[in-house]
């Protein structure tokens, strides 16, 4: 067989899910379950959690399976940006997360307040303590808007204040305050912050975005975008931060570097950023927010973080890059956007790091090794304008690693990428959350 | 093919499309019967008939497309490399291939039968 061949196959050929094409490890339902009574606990019912939840369910027969959170709904967050561009409403990110809870697995809906991995326990906050055989943390992160100085949440859709990450209303009003500004122009402010983030492409797609709409109401020329990058490039991946700089070029963005937002005034319309020269301050008739990102307190006070090193100082969990499993409690796995690895706080390294971790947790039990490893996949659907995006893959080594190799090119502006991120990226999302993809 | 299985399909998209996936479904599957219940009975295809779902079949094909551009909230002008022209076609082709199938099939269902009979003769006469 083919060498192309093979690598679709490997892929998946999931016509509208490249991002999500097939898991690295085989389905789940097609293995036989593993009889355990171990008691297994995990933290988190956002896409990491539940997906690990469902495979895991699927996996063991008779383990304990219980899934700590206290938010009832679940968000679809790969749809922010499409609710912040005025193509679909609040609605479509929004769900319960009941919805996805196999059989066999329990939902205690509070919040975890303590993770005791020595004693392995979990304490909530209603002071209910809960032992584990194994844990599974799947927390998400923390959207650390404290720490921009003047940030007021609750202004967000007013004064040209956007922010697209803080939820599915949020999103909404920064579609509302996005589309006043594409009215009549102005000052345009995009950036990112310096911590590890979710989504780096988002921030991106943002600035894409808005230059697009402006350019369908005709006042592109009344407008000026800057893009403030917060180091050196556009992106970690150089090819992928090259081609953007070429298309921000094209599209008229001007990018700035080395500028972290500190500060803002919503009621001044002013943003203070952090550069090598001393602050410098930036009009804005619209700007998109993006907050620094840390590890949820729960994790950051626990002994789970990096002791030392780059992901130390916001508290990411310390896990093995490639199997995901602690470093220092082996029957501790982290996935999702708590890992502390390099890339990967997106719902694609989700659907590839939840079956190499699961399968690991399951080998322990079996008492055998896996050969799993997580690469460091993941993915981004780059959208360009409304109609196109670019389909970015990569690994940890900044490989460019196409699902399509001589079908899709991975930096070229395709409809067919725009119809996978439209129309295929929702429906594989959810399957992948029963664990059924 | 280790990954890649029906199940997965079916799931991926059973959660886009809900229940109307099935009905899709059962809606092809009794087209294609459909259709071939009509062969059997004419002993063959009705070459005027034909046509006529062709027709049929290239307005489903330009439906198809333009349903495509609308639920994605996207436009021609979008097309932006080979690999979306093979796309269109694709869609277009699927459209009209399905739309003729099942056009044929209404038209030999619920057609009077005198016609095709007398295509039928033409055809035996031909022969």
């Amino acid at each position: 067989m083919p060498d192309a061949w093979n690598t679709l196959s490997r892929r998946g050929l999931l016509a509208g899910a490249a991002l999500f094409a097939a898991a690295p490890v085989g389905a789940a339902r097609s293995q036989p379950r593993v009889p355990s009574r171990a008691r297994i606990l995990i933290l988190g019912a956002g896409a990491a959690g539940l997906a690990a939840a469902s495979r895991l369910a699927q996996r063991l027969d008779g383990a304990d399976i219980t899934l700590i959170d206290k938010r009832r709904e679940h968000i679809y967050q790969p749809g922010f940006t499409l609710v912040a561009a005025g193509l679909k409403s609040k609605g479509y990110v929004l769900s319960a997360t009941r919805d996805y809870i196999m059989a066999g697995v329990n939902l205690v809906e509070e919040a975890a307040a303590e993770i005791d991995p020595v004693g392995r326990n979990v304490t909530t906050e209603s002071g209910r303590r809960l032992s584990y055989d194994y844990l599974v943390v799947a927390t998400g992160l923390h959207l650390d808007y404290a720490a921009i100085e003047g940030m007021d949440v609750a202004r967000i859709g007013r004064d040209g204040l956007g922010s697209v990450y803080a939820g599915p209303e949020q999103a909404e009003a920064t579609w509302r305050a996005m589309s006043d500004f594409a009215d009549r122009g102005g000052a345009g402010i995009f950036l990112r912050p310096a911590t590890e983030m979710k989504c780096a492409g988002a921030p991106l797609k943002y600035a894409f975005l808005t230059d697009d709409i402006l350019r369908r109401r005709g006042n592109r020329a009344r407008a000026e975008l800057t893009y403030n990058a917060h180091n050196r490039v556009l992106f970690s991946v150089p090819i992928v931060a090259e081609r953007v700089r070429m298309l921000y070029q094209e599209r008229g963005i001007r990018v700035t570097h080395d500028h972290v937002l500190r500060a803002i005034d919503p009621g001044r319309r002013i943003a203070t950023f952090r550069t090598p020269g001393g602050d410098v301050e930036q009009r804005y008739d619209f700007i998109n927010v993006v907050p620094p990102m840390r590890a949820p307190p729960v994790v950051r006070n626990s002994p789970l973080p990096w002791q030392a090193g780059p992901f130390a100082a916001d508290g990411w969990a310390e896990v093995d890059r490639g199997t995901l499993r602690h470093v220092r409690f082996p029957e501790v796995f982290c996935v999702g956007d708590v890992a502390g690895v390099p890339k990967g706080k997106t719902a694609a390294s989700v659907k590839w790091q939840v079956p190499v971790a699961v399968d690991h947790l399951v080998a322990s039990i079996q008492g055998r090794e896996s050969a799993e490893r997580y690469t460091g996949y993941t993915s981004c659907p780059l959208i360009t304008r409304i109609g196109r995006a670019m389909l970015v893959e990569f690994d940890y080594q900044d490989n460019l690693v196409p699902s399509f190799p001589g079908l899709i090119a991975p930096l070229e502006e395709l409809w067919i990428t725009w119809i996978m991120k439209e129309v295929g990226l929702k429906p594989t999302y959810l399957a992948m959350l029963r664990g059924r993809a | 093919m280790k990954d890649l299985d029906v199940a997965t399909l079916v799931a991926v998209f059973q959660e886009m499309m809900g229940w109307t996936f099935w009905a899709v479904l059962v809606a092809c599957v009794v087209a294609t019967l459909a259709f071939a219940a009509v062969l059997v009975r004419d002993r063959g295809v009705v070459a005027a008939r034909l046509v006529r779902a062709e027709l049929a079949g290239v307005l489903g094909g330009v439906a198809a497309v333009i349903a495509m551009f609308a639920v994605t909230n996207s436009t021609p002008g979008d097309m932006g490399g080979p690999i979306d022209w093979l796309l269109a076609v694709g869609i277009f082709v699927g459209g009209l291939i399905g739309s003729t199938i099942g056009a044929y099939a209404l038209m030999g269902l619920f057609a009077p039968t005198r016609a095709p009979v007398a295509l039928r003769g033409e055809r035996a006469i031909e022969a």
